[in-house]
C-alpha cells in the first residue's frame, strides 16, 4: 500500500542564524503584545508588522529575485513560519499572498501579473483573499455558480462568494468562476481570476461576525463586476486543476497544528505557578503529540523542497493537527477548570476564551475534517 | 531510505513474510519456539544489526535498526528480535563480546558483586528459551549466562513469553558504558515503539485490504464513506507512530534521545488505541475469532503499549520535566532538538 510518504526531515544546520534572527526580531516587536491578541496568530492582521516582515527579507522568501523574492530555501521558510506562529505574531495580512496566491501566480499567471502584484507582495504591501466558497458550494467546491461571462475585453461577473477571509484588507482575490457550464461535468468550466478588490466596480463586501463577534470573513457579492482578460490566471476551464493545486499549498503549513499552540504554552505557565506536578501526563501527552506533527509538517516541508507533491501528507497533517489544536482547550478544560472569559480575567482564562470559541472552525477552513478524510481514503485506493 | 536501507528492508520483510506463517505464529503460541527461524534471522545478521562488523555485526545505525524492528512488529515474529538487536547494541557499546544462542534483554532488580550477579528480573522476553540474558546494574552492562538461572513462566496477552528470570552468584562479564538512567526501559521503550509502528502499518494495511473484499449492501464495505472516514483515521495514527518511532531512532544515532523516545512510546500508545479499536470495527465479528489473524497484530499491541512504560508513565516524566523548564522553554526546547 504505502499510501504515504512521512519520511524524516531534518532542518539545515544554517537555519539556526536565522532562527536566532527571528526570534530577536519577535522578542521585539511583541514584547507588549497581550497572549489574547497572540492567540490570533495567523488570523491577526497587521500591514505595520507585514512591512517589517517584507523589510527583513521574510515573506516571499522562496521566490526567485526577479519577483522580489529572496531565493532561500524551503526550510528558511519553514522556520520563518514556525517561529512566527509559535510567538503568535500577527501575519494574517500577507499569510495567503505568501503561502498560496504568489506561488499560484508564478505558476499560473502571465509574466504581466508577476511583475505588477508579486514584488509588491514580497514587501508585505499586497494582500490577497480566497473566493471559494459560495452559499450553495463549501466542500463541493466544483459546484460553484458565481458567473464570469465572456464581454468586450474581459468578463462579466455575477455571484457571492462567502467566507472570504480578508476580503475586506485584501487588494486582490483570486476568484474561482464558472466561465462555462456543463451539466455532465461540473468539474469542467472553472476558471481563477484576478479581482482588483480595490477598485473594481460591482464589488460589495459585507463583513460577516463570527460567533466570537470579530469580522475576519466575509460576503462577497458581485454584480456585473467588468475583470478585464488580462486578469484571467491560467487557462480558461482549467480552474479546478489550479484549484487542486493551491489547496495542497493552502493545508500544507505549520498553522495546521500551530493554531492553539499559545493556549498550550498558557497552560504550562499556569501549572508551573501551582509549582506540584498536577496536569504531568496531560501536558506529557500534547508534547508528544506537538513534537511528532512537527516532524510530519517537516516531512512536508522537505517535499516541497524537493519538488515533490505532498498533498495527500498534507491533508494527513492538517486532519492530525486539528484534532491537536481543538483538543486543547478540552484538555485545559478538564485540568484546570477555569472559566474562559472575554475582555478581563488572566492571560490564561482570556487565551482560553478565544481559542474556546475559536477551535470549531479549523476544522473547517481550508478543507473539512470529512473532505481530507475523504483525501486520504483516496489515496488509501478505497474511492 | 537510502539504498542499503531499501535492501535491509526488503530482506527482512521478504524473510519474515516467508517464515512467519500463521502455523508458526499458532505453534509459538502454543508454546514451540521457532528455533529454525531464529537460526535464520541470527545467519543473517539481523539480529546484530546495530553491532560493529569487528563483532560480526552488520555496523547499522539506529536508522537501519528501525527497519528491522519494524518489521518484528509488522510480521508479528514469535522470538526476541527486537531484544536481540537492543542486547547486541548494549554488548557493543559496553566492549563485551557477544555470544551465539538466543539473546535477550533482562529488566529488573539486580546485584553486581566480585563478577556475580544476583537478583530477579520479573518479565523477560522469552526467558526460558534464552541462552543468554543482557541486564544492567547502575553503569554497568552485564552479560549472564542463563543455564542455572530459575525461571517462571508467564506470557503476555499475545502469548509471548514473559518469565520470571531469578539469579544467584551468577558469574557473568560486565563492563560499565556511560548511558542515561534507567537505560533499559527508555531503549525498550524504544524498540517497542518501533514494533508497534510496524504492527500498525500491517494493521492499516489488513484493514483496508478486508474493507475492499468484504461485500455488504451489494458493494465492497470500504464504499461507505463511514468506513472510508474510520480507515482514514486508523491510517494516519499509523503514519504518525512511525515517523515518532524514526525520529527517536534518527536522534539516539546523534546522542541522548530520552525525549523523543519518550514521545515516541507516547505516540505509538495512543495511536494503538484508537488503531486497534478500528480496525476490530471495520472487521465486524470475524476479527473477533482466533481463526481470523487480525489479533495477533492488536493483543501484541495492548502488551506492548504497556511494556518498558506505558505513554502514561512516559508523559508523566515528559510533562514533569516540561512544566518544571517552563511555559516559555517550550517551544525553544523543541526545535533545539
Amino acid at each position: 500500500m504505502q499510501a504515504f510518504h512521512f519520511d524524516l526531515c531534518e532542518l539545515p544546520g544554517e537555519t539556526k542564524g536565522l532562527r536566532d534572527d527571528v526570534r530577536a526580531f519577535l522578542a521585539k516587536e511583541l514584547a507588549n503584545v497581550p497572549a489574547v491578541t497572540r492567540a490570533q496568530t495567523w488570523s491577526g492582521s497587521d500591514p505595520e508588522f507585514s512591512r517589517k516582515m517584507g523589510a527583513k527579507g521574510w515573506i516571499a522568501m522562496t521566490w526567485p529575485k526577479k519577483y522580489g523574492g529572496h531565493e532561500r530555501s524551503a526550510f528558511d521558510r519553514y522556520v520563518v513560519l514556525e517561529e512566527m506562529l509559535a510567538a503568535g505574531a500577527p501575519v494574517g495580512a500577507h499569510w495567503i499572498g505568501d503561502r498560496q496566491s504568489g506561488p499560484l501566480l508564478m505558476r499560473f499567471g502571465t509574466e504581466e501579473q508577476r511583475q505588477k502584484i508579486l514584488p509588491r507582495v514580497a514587501k508585505g504591501e499586497c494582500y490577497f483573499c480566497i473566493g471559494m466558497s459560495e452559499p450553495d458550494s463549501g466542500s463541493d467546491l466544483a459546484a460553484t455558480r458565481t458567473r464570469a461571462e465572456k464581454v468586450e475585453g474581459g468578463y462579466k461577473v455575477n455571484g457571492t462568494k462567502l467566507w472570504t477571509s480578508g476580503a475586506h484588507t485584501a487588494h486582490y482575490m483570486i476568484g474561482l468562476f464558472r466561465t462555462h457550464l456543463d451539466p455532465q461535468n461540473k468539474h469542467a468550466g472553472l476558471t481563477q481570476f484576478l479581482v482588483d478588490m480595490k477598485t473594481t466596480d460591482g464589488v460589495t463586501v459585507r463583513p460577516i461576525k463570527d460567533l466570537a463577534g470579530k469580522s475576519h470573513f466575509n460576503e462577497v457579492v458581485f454584480q456585473d463586476a467588468f475583470v478585464p482578460d488580462e486578469m484571467m490566471v491560467g487557462t480558461e476551464g482549467g480552474g479546478w486543476n489550479q484549484v487542486t493545486a493551491e489547496l495542497a499549498f493552502e493545508r500544507s503549513g505549520p498553522e495546521r497544528y500551530l493554531s492553539s499552540f499559545i493556549l498550550m504554552v498558557e497552560m504550562i505557565r499556569q501549572l508551573e505557578k501551582e509549582g506540584g506536578s498536577r496536569g504531568a501526563r496531560e501536558i506529557g501527552r500534547l508534547v508528544a503529540h506537538l513534537v511528532t506533527l512537527r516532524q510530519m509538517s517537516l516531512s512536508v516541508a522537505g517535499m516541497l523542497d524537493k519538488g515533490e507533491n505532498p498533498a495527500l501528507e498534507a491533508s494527513v497533517v492538517k486532519d492530525l493537527g486539528a484534532i491537536f489544536e481543538q483538543d486543547m482547550p478540552v484538555r485545559a478544560h478538564e485540568l484546570l477548570g477555569l472559566e474562559p472569559t472575554v475582555g478581563a480575567g488572566s492571560d490564561y482564562e482570556q487565551v482560553l476564551g478565544y481559542l474556546t470559541q475559536t477551535t470549531p472552525s479549523f476544522s473547517l477552513r481550508g478543507g473539512t475534517r470529512e473532505i481530507l478524510r475523504g483525501i486520504i481514503a483516496r489515496g488509501l485506493g478505497l474511492r | 531510505m537510502n539504498e542499503l536501507q531499501t535492501i535491509l528492508a526488503d530482506s527482512v520483510n521478504g524473510l519474515l513474510s516467508e517464515r512467519v506463517t500463521r502455523d508458526l505464529i499458532q505453534k509459538a503460541e502454543d508454546g514451540v519456539w521457532p528455533q529454525a527461524l531464529w537460526n535464520e534471522l541470527e545467519a543473517n545478521g539481523l539480529t546484530r544489526v546495530l553491532a560493529p562488523e569487528a563483532q560480526g555485526g552488520a555496523g547499522g545505525t539506529w536508522a537501519d535498526a528501525a527497519i528491522v524492528l519494524k518489521a518484528a512488529g509488522r510480521h508479528v515474529a514469535p522470538l526476541p528480535l527486537a531484544e536481540a538487536v537492543l542486547a547486541h547494541w548494549l554488548l557493543a557499546e559496553a566492549g563485551i563480546a557477544a555470544p551465539d544462542g538466543v539473546l535477550t534483554v533482562m529488566e529488573g532488580d539486580f546485584a553486581l558483586a566480585g563478577g556475580k550477579l544476583s537478583g530477579t528480573a520479573p518479565r523477560v522476553p522469552w526467558g526460558r528459551h534464552a541462552a543468554h540474558g543482557v541486564a544492567l546494574f547502575g553503569a554497568e552492562v552485564v552479560l549472564a549466562p542463563l543455564a542455572g538461572a530459575a525461571i517462571g513462566h508467564d506470557i503476555n496477552v499475545a502469548r509471548e513469553p514473559r518469565d520470571a528470570v531469578t539469579l544467584k552468584d551468577v558469574a557473568v562479564q560486565s563492563a560499565s558504558v556511560s548511558l542515561p538512567k534507567n537505560a533499559l526501559r527508555l531503549y525498550g521503550a524504544l524498540i517497542r515503539a518501533c514494533q508497534m509502528a510496524g504492527a500498525l502499518d500491517y494493521l492499516a494495511e489488513q484493514t483496508v485490504a478486508y474493507a475492499n473484499e468484504r461485500t455488504q449492501f451489494g458493494k465492497p464495505i470500504g464504499k461507505f464513506q463511514a468506513i472510508q472516514q474510520q480507515l482514514a483515521v486508523l491510517a494516519t495514527q499509523a503514519a504518525a507512530a512511525g515517523i515518532a518511532a524514526d525520529h527517536a531512532c534518527a536522534s539516539l544515532n546523534k546522542g541522548d534521545a530520552t525525549f523523543e523516545i519518550a514521545v515516541a512510546k507516547i505516540r505509538a500508545d495512543d495511536a494503538s488505541s484508537i488503531a486497534t479499536s478500528i480496525a476490530h470495527q471495520v472487521h465486524g465479528a470475524i476479527g473477533f475469532t482466533y481463526e481470523h489473524g487480525l489479533h495477533f497484530a492488536t493483543r501484541r499491541l495492548w502488551s506492548w503499549r504497556a511494556e518498558f512504560g506505558a505513554g502514561t508513565e512516559w508523559a508523566e516524566s515528559l510533562g514533569r520535566e516540561t512544566i518544571s523548564r517552563g511555559a516559555d522553554a517550550l517551544w525553544p526546547y523543541v526545535t533545539a532538538r
